[in-house]
C-alpha cells in the first residue's frame, strides 16, 4: 500500500507558566492511502496536539522539538508558513469536535465553504458559490440555495457538522483529519455523521486520521488503530488485532472500561489512578504505576516496540521473551468473546 | 428591520417628551430666579415675571411650554445671557462647533482605540500589550481636564504647536488639542474592550478552522476576527458618548470653545432656565439617537441579532 503521510519520532512540548510540558514524546506512525487510522487515548494523551502539528496550527507556545512529518516528500515541520498554508485546507483538511463553535457566527455557512475554494483554487466568487452548493448537497443537506445564505445559528448541530465536513472537502483533500467529530453530537446524529464520513471516503478515496476516545466509534470506522498514552503510541495494529488480541495493559484497561450491556457484572471497570503529569514525564513505562501487570523493569526503562505480527506492535515489557507469561484479565476475555460473536453475526 | 426602526423611533419620541417634562419640573424646583440684579426693585422684578409669564401657576406654564415646543419647535427665549433672543438662535451657532468636536473625538478615539486594542491582542503579552494596558488605565482614570491642561501648556503654550484657545476662523487647527484631550478616554475604553474581545475571538475554534483552511493571516484577522470582536465594542460607544458630553462641559471651558457645553455651564450659573432645558434636551436627543444608531449597527454587523429582530417584529 502507498504511504501518504509519515510521522517520525515527533516530540512536541508546550511552554507554560509552570514549566515545559512534554505533550508528545516521540510519536511515529504511517498513514496509507485510502485507509482510516484511528488514534485513541484519553484526554491529554496528545491526540489532538499531533493533528495540530500536521495542520500547522499548533498554539504559539508549542514547540516542535524533534521529528519529521513527511508529506509529498516535504517535511511539514520545516517548511515555511506560506508553503504550509498552501497545503492545509487543500491537501490536508480537518474537522473539529464541536460544530457549535467551529463555524464563524457572523458569516454565512455558504461563504465559509466558498472561502476555502476561492483561496486555493483561484475561482471567482460565483464559481466558488456554485461549487459550495454542490458540496452542501454532497454532505446531505437539502435546499442548498437557501442553506448557502444561512448563518450557523440557524442550523442544527448535525447540519453544522455537515457544513464543517463540506468545508473540509472543499478542495478535494487527500487527507482528512477528524478530531473527535462526533463527540459533541447526539447519538443518532453521530451515526449519521459517521456514515457520511465513510460514504465520502469511498466516493473520494480519502485517507482519514480519526481522533477519538470513543472505542465504539473506532470499531465502526477504523482500519488501523493506534493507542496513545501520555504522549506516546503504546500499541498499534489493525482494528481486529487491537480489539481481539490487545497486548498492552493500557489497551486492556481501555477495552475493559467500555460499558457493556450484555455483561452480568454491574460495576463499570475503570483504570485506577490518573495519567502522569507531563511536566515531569515518568521514567520507564508511563503506565506502570496504574498497571496491575507492571514489572520491575517498567519503572526503570522505557519498553521498545515488540512485534506481535507484521502489522501489530506493542510497547510493553510483557512481550519480552524473558518476561513472565501474563494473560489479559478475565473480564476482558469474556468481553472479547462476546464482541467476536457479535461481529460473526454481521459478517456472513 | 424597517418596522423595528419605526418602533424604536416612536419609543424615542416618547422618551424625549418625558425627559423634557422632567427637565422642566426639575428646573422649576431650582432655587433662585433668572433676575438677580441687585438694582432691580420688587416692582421691576414683578414686571419681568409678568413679561415672561413666570407669574402664572406651574401647570399653565408647563402646558404652554410643552405646546410651544411640540407644535412650534419654540424653546422660548433667553432671560439673561442674551436677553429676549430665542434659544434656537442662541444655539444655532454653537451647535455645529460642539457636534464637530464630539464627532471628531469619537471617531479619532474609536479608530485609534480599535487599532491599539487589536495590536495588543494580536501580540498578547508583548511590550505593546503592556503599553496598551498602562495607557488604558491612565486614560480611564485620569480626568480629561488634566490632559487638557497638560496639552495646552506643553503643546500650546510652550512649543506653540497648536493654538491653546479656540479660534473660530481656524476650526480644524484649534480643535486638535481639545479633540486629543476628549478622545483619551475613548481610546482607553475602546482599546481595553477591543483587546479583551479580540483575545477571546482569536482563541476560538472557528479561528483555528479558518487557519486550517489555509487562509492568509491577514484574511483571518480582518474577515473573521476583528469584525466579530467589534460587535461588543460597539455597545460601549453609548456610555462613551455620555462621557464625551460631560467631558465637553469642562473641555470647552478650558479651551474657550463657544460650544454648547460652555453655554450650558454659563446658563446654569445665571438661572437661564430655557437655555438649560434646551441644551439638556439636546444632549438627551443626541444620546438617544446614538443608542438607536448603535442598535441598528449591531443588527447590521451581527446576523444573530438581525434575525431575532426580524422574527420579533414581522
Amino acid at each position: 500500500m502507498e504511504k501518504i503521510l509519515e510521522v517520525k519520532n515527533l516530540c512536541v512540548s508546550f511552554k507554560t507558566h509552570n514549566g515545559v510540558v512534554k505533550a508528545i514524546r516521540g510519536v511515529s506512525f504511517d498513514l496509507f492511502k485510502g485507509e482510516t487510522l484511528a488514534i485513541v487515548g484519553e484526554s491529554g494523551s496528545g491526540k489532538s496536539v499531533t493533528t495540530k502539528v500536521l495542520m500547522g496550527i499548533l498554539a504559539k507556545n508549542g514547540i516542535i522539538e524533534e521529528g519529521e512529518v513527511l508529506f509529498d516528500n516535504k517535511d511539514l515541520t520545516k517548511i515555511t508558513k506560506k508553503e504550509i498554508s498552501n497545503i492545509k485546507g487543500k491537501d490536508i483538511a480537518i474537522i473539529f469536535q464541536d460544530p457549535m463553535t467551529s463555524l464563524n457566527p457572523t458569516m454565512t455557512v455558504g461563504y465559509q465553504i466558498a472561502e476555502s475554494i476561492i483561496e486555493h483554487q483561484g475561482l471567482t466568487k460565483n464559481e466558488a458559490k456554485s461549487k459550495a452548493m454542490e458540496l452542501i448537497k454532497l454532505v446531505g443537506i437539502n435546499q442548498s440555495e437557501k442553506r448557502y445564505k444561512q448563518y450557523p445559528h440557524q442550523l442544527s448541530g448535525g447540519m453544522r457538522q455537515r457544513i464543517v465536513i463540506a468545508i473540509a472537502l472543499a478542495c478535494n483533500p487527500r487527507i482528512l483529519i477528524a478530531d473527535e467529530p462526533t463527540t459533541a453530537l447526539d447519538v443518532t446524529i453521530q451515526a449519521q455523521i459517521l456514515d457520511l464520513i465513510k460514504e465520502l471516503q469511498e466516493k473520494i478515496g480519502l485517507s482519514i486520521i480519526f481522533i477519538t476516545h470513543d472505542l465504539g466509534v473506532v470499531a465502526n470506522v477504523a482500519d488501523r488503530v493506534a493507542v496513545m498514552y501520555a504522549g506516546k503510541i503504546v500499541e498499534f495494529g489493525t482494528a481486529e488485532e487491537i480489539f481481539f488480541d490487545p497486548r498492552h495493559p493500557y489497551t486492556w484497561g481501555l477495552l475493559a472500561s467500555v460499558p457493556d450491556l450484555n455483561s452480568e457484572i454491574n460495576k463499570l471497570y475503570a483504570i485506577p489512578g490518573a495519567p502522569p503529569n507531563l511536566l515531569y514525564p515518568p521514567k520507564g513505562d508511563a503506565f506502570a504505576l496504574r498497571s496491575d501487570f507492571a514489572l520491575k523493569v517498567d519503572l526503570e526503562e522505557e519498553p521498545p516496540f515488540f512485534k506481535v505480527t507484521d502489522t501489530h506492535y506493542a510497547a510493553t515489557w510483557l512481550l519480552h521473551e524473558n518476561a513472565p507469561k501474563v494473560e489479559m484479565p478475565e473480564i476482558l476475555k469474556v468481553r472479547i468473546e462476546s464482541m467476536k460473536k457479535e461481529v460473526s453475526q454481521y459478517d456472513y | 428591520m424597517f418596522k423595528y426602526i419605526r418602533n424604536r423611533l416612536i419609543i424615542s419620541i416618547v422618551t424625549l417628551l418625558v425627559i423634557l417634562s422632567v427637565l422642566f419640573l426639575l428646573l422649576d424646583l431650582m432655587p433662585g430666579s433668572p433676575f438677580n440684579d441687585e438694582k432691580l426693585s420688587e416692582d421691576q422684578k414683578g414686571m419681568l415675571y409678568a413679561k415672561y409669564n413666570l407669574d402664572k401657576p406651574l401647570h399653565i406654564r408647563y402646558f404652554t411650554y410643552m405646546k410651544n415646543v411640540i407644535f412650534k419647535g419654540d424653546f422660548g427665549e433667553s432671560y439673561t445671557i442674551q436677553k429676549n433672543v430665542p434659544v434656537s438662535t442662541l444655539l444655532k451657532d454653537r451647535l455645529p462647533i460642539s457636534i464637530r468636536l464630539g464627532i471628531q473625538s469619537l471617531l479619532v478615539g474609536a479608530l485609534i482605540g480599535v487599532l491599539f486594542g487589536s495590536v495588543a491582542a494580536i501580540n498578547k503579552n508583548s511590550g505593546w500589550d503592556t503599553f496598551t494596558t498602562v495607557f488604558s488605565v491612565l486614560g480611564i482614570s485620569v480626568p480629561s481636564y488634566v490632559f487638557a491642561l497638560g496639552l495646552s501648556y506643553f503643546l500650546g503654550y510652550k512649543i506653540h504647536l497648536f493654538p491653546f484657545t479656540y479660534d473660530i476662523y481656524k476650526p480644524l487647527e484649534s480643535s486638535v488639542l481639545p479633540t486629543i484631550a476628549l478622545s483619551m478616554f475613548v481610546i482607553a475604553t475602546v482599546a481595553r474592550f477591543m483587546r479583551t474581545e479580540l483575545v477571546e475571538v482569536l482563541g476560538s475554534e472557528y479561528i483555528l478552522l479558518a487557519e486550517a483552511k489555509g487562509l492568509k493571516t491577514r484574511k483571518v484577522l480582518i474577515k473573521h476576527s476583528i469584525r466579530n470582536a467589534l460587535i461588543p465594542v460597539i455597545t460601549v460607544l453609548g456610555p462613551i458618548t455620555v462621557s464625551l458630553l460631560t467631558g465637553s462641559l469642562v473641555i470647552e471651558r478650558i479651551f474657550g470653545i463657544p460650544g454648547l457645553g460652555d453655554l450650558l455651564v454659563t446658563a446654569i450659573s445665571v438661572n437661564d432656565f430655557n437655555v438649560v432645558i434646551s441644551i439638556a434636551f439636546f444632549y438627551s436627543m443626541f444620546y438617544i439617537a446614538m443608542m438607536l444608531i448603535i442598535d441598528v449597527l449591531y443588527g447590521v454587523i451581527d446576523p444573530r441579532i438581525r434575525v431575532a429582530k426580524g422574527e420579533q417584529n414581522g
